[in-house]
């Protein structure tokens, strides 16, 4: 569980040793020269502390005395401190406030781990750090203007907060104002930069020294990586990003030490396992679960082992699609419930009752009377009063405030030491009916997508089909939130699934998928994201991000030409109202004119084509399609669809 | 939920109606319109096929005229009421013609795509 930060240094391009000699020989080179005023001379301390006094002249010296260069910068530490926590890409729109450590990340970092990528909008920087996390497991680096930057990337943040993502970012700000340069640096400059989005994100901090910078990264990256993982932000002041270092000066490079995701209460998961072996109809509901590969994998050995029904709630690849226990379309498994199990639910009271939008909001139970409901989660380790993302509280019999995936171990053991043979053949006998239940559902699927087959627009069932038959013989990853694939295809890999937005904030989807599509092209593997029209016009300038950067995505468009959940919306009031209805796709859709994705694409670098409108024309675009993203390049098909 | 509400009133329902009076004649081209222009088409698909956590498949073979009528009315679920001072008893009933004349897909098991 240790790991020595330097020691990760092994392939960095230019070694902390060699960092240091080569500043140590710039320094010589300045002292031979030998016109050097003597407070430009050596760097003061205080040059390095964000917060205390700078000497600075109250006058222009006189040319021939002025310190013009720097070979030490502090950002070229910043640099050695994110190299040493492994980060592997930086998703970044450029600006000001952060030049120095953009300046050092490419020329000094060599820009190789990591590699900065040019996003046009910091909404897609972050939503781009939070797809790769999905993938990868661990968090990309997002820069960004402390201001304006932060303004544009917050919606994301909220996004990766409420999904429980990590995402690291480092956003710059000039504090003292004594330096700054005068207009547009004043007006992007603040005295706290991230109280902005404190409300969700899990941690900040503002380092005032170079020791206090590693520090605080190295807090950060903890963080983020601790159940519930989460957003964190530093702010790189722009004075100790510029002002060189003293000569030999060494700031400390804290240990990363990871802590170990909190597990349930032994006493709870002892009392769980009783209720869960003991109960008749067991479900387990897992919604952002499976944090890693291990998380699915246990998830099965539960459910297997129990012979349980599981619904997946989809916020992670939780559990295989085609599994027999794989309860999720069932329409009375909720109901019939005695004991159920909730991993990582995020709306356990949603799921458990049912809720009717209509003039008086009601809504009633749908378990059966004396379920027993028991919770697994790590938000109570991290909610926060503002952001109501909490949602309702359910009406618990056991709480478990842990991580739900560290938990899973424990859990398969303390029911393996009370499962009898009479247990073990009932759960046969139950296994046994949900596999049956199970295929009748898989069959019902099949006959609910066959309906408007032909139909243009194209129904969304017949284009996931399509979309599945191009690549389900590729190593392919599902880099987008989709409810038909999830009926139709076979879900078996962690990587194949990265679930939702978090706070269902629309923009999201885009930049997730190019973002977990960058994590999948070191493995090879075939990325193919089936995108809302409305979610990629927040910002498409992803479509050339992809294009610059060379990286392998298939973007089929779900093009019903509308907000579509928002036509639903205005309806729903125009009838609550008794007036005209047909008034529902006024401000709410995308026509008059139609957008021409696959001409949007082409003008960024991406191979687009479409609208398709005819679905027999569907399967040969996608072949040629496929066979470009094959070579690494990225593509867009424009589908012209029904509405869901 | 709401879409497992309203398949359970329909099925429920339907025998209760089913031996009640047949629809009432009704323009099936007309209703396909009208299905557009109320926006039925929204939540429950521009075939009537369904919508995906929208609304319930409508047709090929709808259930009798009278469950669908009570229900737009006053739904017991999540679907919006359509009163008559919104949708009138003429504009429903092309719409239920148009329902009804949606044809059958093809069976699911000779569709190659949705069997791999």
């Amino acid at each position: 569980m240790r790991k020595s930060l330097w020691g990760s240094k092994k392939k960095s391009s230019v070694g902390r040793r060699g960092f240091l000699k080569g500043a140590a020989g710039g320094a010589a080179a300045l002292a031979v020269a030998g016109s050097q005023p003597a407070v430009a001379q050596e760097p003061a301390a205080a040059a390095r502390s964000a917060s205390a006094p700078v000497a600075a002249p109250e006058r222009d010296p006189a040319p021939s005395a002025e310190l013009l260069t720097a070979d030490r910068p502090g950002s070229d530490f910043m640099v050695d401190v994110i190299k040493a926590l492994g980060f592997e890409v930086i998703f970044s729109n450029p600006g000001s406030s952060f030049r120095a450590l953009h300046e050092s990340v490419v020329n000094y970092g060599g820009n190789k781990m990591p590699e900065f990528h040019t996003c046009c909008h910091e909404e897609s920087s972050v939503g781009m750090a939070h797809g790769y996390a999905k993938i990868e497991g661990k968090p990309a680096l997002v820069l960004a203007h402390g201001t304006v930057g932060l303004q544009h990337a917050s919606m994301a943040i909220y996004n990766a907060y409420c999904d429980r993502v990590p995402v690291f970012m480092i956003i710059g700000n000039t504090i003292d104002a004594n330096t700054r340069r005068p207009g547009v640096e004043w007006a992007h400059s603040v005295q706290d930069a991230a109280v902005l989005v404190r409300d969700f994100t899990k941690w900040d901090d503002m380092p005032i020294s170079l020791p206090h910078f590693a520090e605080s990264a190295v807090r950060a990256y903890k963080l983020a990586m601790t159940p519930p993982t989460m957003p964190v932000l530093l702010v790189a002041d722009g004075d100790l990003q510029e002002n060189p270092m003293a000569p030999g000066e060494k700031p400390r490079m804290p240990k990363l030490t990871w802590s170990a995701p909190p597990q349930g209460d032994a006493a709870a998961v002892a009392e769980t396992a009783k209720l869960l072996v003991n109960a008749e109809n067991p479900v387990i509901i897992a919604d952002r679960c499976a944090r890693t590969p291990a998380g699915l994998k246990n998830l099965v050995e539960l459910a297997e082992l129990l012979q349980a029904a599981v619904i997946n709630q989809n916020g992670r690849m939780n559990f295989p699609s085609r599994h027999p226990l794989n309860q999720t379309e069932s329409r009375t498994i909720i109901r019939d419930a005695d004991v159920i199990l909730g991993l990582e639910v995020w709306d356990f009271w949603g799921t458990v009752n049912n809720f009717r939008d209509q003039l008086h909001r009601t809504y009633r139970p749908i378990t059966k009377a004396g379920a027993k409901m028991i919770a697994i989660s790590a938000t109570d380790l991290n909610t926060r009063a503002n952001y109501q993302d909490f949602q309702r509280l359910p009406d618990l019999d056991i709480s478990m405030a842990a991580d739900s995936e560290a938990t899973l171990p424990a859990l398969i053991d303390a029911c393996k030491k009370l499962i009898t043979a009479d247990r073990k053949r009932a759960f046969d006998e139950r296994g046994k009916k949900l596999a049956k239940a199970h295929q009748d559902a898989q069959e019902r699927l099949r006959v609910e997508a066959s309906y408007a087959w032909d139909a243009s627009p194209i129904s969304v069932a017949r284009m996931s089909a399509e979309v599945w038959a191009a690549v389900k013989d590729k190593d392919w990853s599902l880099v987008s939130n989709n409810a038909w694939p999830q009926r139709l295809w076979n879900f078996t890999k962690h990587y194949q699934y990265i679930g939702g937005a978090g706070g269902a904030g629309v923009g999201y989807g885009a930049p997730a998928a190019l973002g977990a599509a960058v994590a999948n092209k070191k493995y090879g593997r075939f990325s193919v994201n089936i995108q809302n029209d409305g979610d990629l016009m927040y910002a498409p300038g992803v479509l050339w991000t992809s294009a610059h950067h060379q990286i392998p995505l298939l973007t089929v468009m779900h093009n019903n030409r509308a907000y579509h959940q928002e036509v639903m919306h205005l309806q729903r009031m125009s009838s609550r109202h008794q007036r005209q209805i047909d008034t529902a796709e006024i401000g709410t859709t995308l026509k008059n004119p139609n957008i021409d994705y696959a001409n949007l694409a082409k003008s960024m670098g991406v191979h687009g084509e479409g609208p398709i409108t005819d679905p027999k024309d569907l399967g040969p675009a996608l072949k040629r399609a496929v066979d470009i993203v094959a070579k690494g390049e990225p593509v867009l098909i424009d589908v012209v669809t029904q509405p869901r | 939920m709401h879409k497992l509400q309203w398949t359970i009133f329909l099925l429920c329902a339907a025998p209760l109606f089913s031996q009640t009076a047949a629809a009432p004649a009704g323009d099936a081209p007309n209703g396909r319109k009208l299905f557009e222009k109320y926006g039925c088409y929204q939540c429950h698909g521009r075939e009537a096929q369904g919508g995906l956590g929208t609304g319930p498949r409508l047709g090929p073979k709808p259930l009798p005229y009278v469950a669908i009528q009570k229900y737009i009315r006053q739904p017991t679920g999540q679907m919006p009421p359509y009163t008559a001072k919104v949708v009138n008893d003429k504009d429903l009933a092309d719409m239920y013609a148009f329902l009804q004349s949606v044809a059958a897909p093809p069976p699911a098991k000779d569709i190659p795509l949705l069997n791999n």
